[in-house]
């Protein structure tokens, strides 16, 4: 079987849904691809989002949000830990979401505005002629199905393909990707208030664990581990030793695992013909993981030069320019910014997040932003972090 | 050869994003290995539950 559209988006998370949505309101014809049955599941998620920046995006609705959090407390290894308000501590706190609502909701608007979604279908290759992509071959249900579009739109998360077979390397070396491992836990010591952080190499190597509420005393509780202090299985066990100590009489729920991407700028996310968006594009913030925001803001642009290319008749890579211009300009900054931040925070020894966590302690930090509080680090442990001087204006 | 334990593997794809000659996929549910597999054992590194595992 064959079909014809203008946009083919590979995969229904957050930033296919918002290419879809976003490209189907600007009057292209749409098709969103889902290879698995049912759009957001199985989680591969901690589930924390920025207020402000998603409220900007889309309007949420109740029922995709978990729990609303009052800020976030972060634990040194040796236990003293520090508080920042929701609305300071940047982008990856204040709702917790429930993304398998979250993430059907954003494929129905992507479907209300008119795109064309098909789950069990999966894509196998990029169709060419003369080199140059023109659609997709993919399985729909165990069959054969040709989709011909002249823009591919990778959202294909992770374990994106659609990159590769265009030529772009999007492959990631084991310091650029953080091994992750999360229980859904319910205990009584659960905060319900705060999303926390808890820092030290024996707890998460190169990495933190965290405790994403969820209501009514459960909460997300996971850890990612860099790849390169990594062992096979490394993630899920050290996850079974953390909940142990930390709630030993708390009940296992699920179990999640996952890759996180975190390596800054990708040299390229377009090729002619296809756009990369979300974990495809390693669009993810290398320091805390957090990757739907961004995804969702890359989806709106994508979606929106995706229209303006075909408008134009140019969707070879120098028409598909400005997505790359523009997320860049944006979230790119923001990547490279966090990617040195990253480097510099896996080098850590306990001793050091102490002496940095334990510095703040006679510091009113309750009204500072991350940038503020970093002006402060900087000033009371200058030769622990003199390598960052360059940032801290 | 590179083995998968499917009765341990949680599909998440993290072995896929590492894999640098592009010999993995995350069907639904399962991993395939294409033959473009070098046995380098990157994968086995990332994967959160270990189910991957080059055998001799």
């Amino acid at each position: 079987m064959s079909m014809k559209c203008d946009l083919v988006v590979v995969g229904a998370g957050p930033g296919g849904s918002m290419t879809a949505k976003t490209a189907a309101q600007a009057g292209l014809k749409v098709v969103l691809l889902e290879k698995r049955q049912e759009i957001g599941d199985p989680v591969r998620c901690a589930e924390g989002v920025g207020k402000r920046a998603l409220c900007e995006m889309v309007k949420p609705e109740p029922e995709w949000i978990a729990a609303e959090v009052k800020g976030a407390k972060i634990y040194a290894p040796d236990g003293t830990s520090i508080v920042m308000s929701e609305d300071k501590s940047g982008s990856e706190v204040g709702y917790v979401l429930e993304r398998k609502v979250f993430d059907r909701a954003l494929a129905m608007q992507a479907a209300e505005a008119g795109a064309k979604v098909m789950v069990k279908t999966r894509a196998l290759g990029l169709l060419k002629k003369d080199g140059v992509p023109c659609g997709v071959s993919a399985m729909r249900v165990g069959e054969p199905l040709q989709i011909e579009a002249p823009i591919v739109i990778g959202a294909d998360g992770v374990e994106s393909k659609v990159g590769r077979w265009a030529g772009i390397d999007t492959a990631l070396k084991l310091k650029d990707m953080e091994t992750c491992a999360q229980f859904l836990v319910q205990d009584n010591t659960i905060d319900d208030e705060y999303t926390e952080f808890f820092l030290g190499n024996s707890i998460a190597p190169a990495g933190y664990a965290w405790a994403f509420p969820k209501g009514e005393k459960l909460a997300n509780v996971g850890l990612g581990v860099l790849g390169t202090r990594s062992k096979p299985g490394e993630a899920t066990r050290l996850l079974k030793d953390f909940v142990k100590a930390r709630y030993p009489n708390g009940k296992v729920l699920e179990m999640v695992v996952g890759g996180d991407p975190c390596a800054g700028q990708i040299e390229s996310t377009t090729s002619d013909g296809v756009m990369l968006v979300g974990d495809a594009a390693r669009q993810t913030d290398p320091l805390t993981g957090g990757g739907i925001l961004s995804a969702m803001q890359a989806g709106i642009m994508a979606g929106e030069v995706a229209s303006k290319a075909l408008a134009a008749g140019d969707v070879s890579k120098a028409g598909l320019k400005e997505y790359e211009d523009r997320w860049r300009e944006d979230i790119g900054k923001h990547l490279t910014r966090s990617y040195e931040f990253k480097e510099f925070f896996v080098k850590m020894t306990d001793d050091d997040l102490n002496q940095l966590l334990g510095s703040l302690k006679k510091e009113d930090i309750s009204k500072m932003d991350l940038r503020g509080m970093l002006r402060v680090l900087f000033r009371l442990n200058p030769k622990l972090l003199w390598e960052l001087r360059h940032l801290v204006v | 050869m590179l083995t998968v334990n499917r009765y341990k593997c949680c599909y998440c794809g993290a072995c896929v994003g590492v894999c640098p000659t592009c010999a993995l996929e995350l069907v639904e549910t399962f991993i395939e290995v294409s033959p473009d597999c070098k046995e380098c054992g990157i994968c086995t590194k990332i994967c959160p539950v270990g189910a991957l595992e080059v055998k001799a």
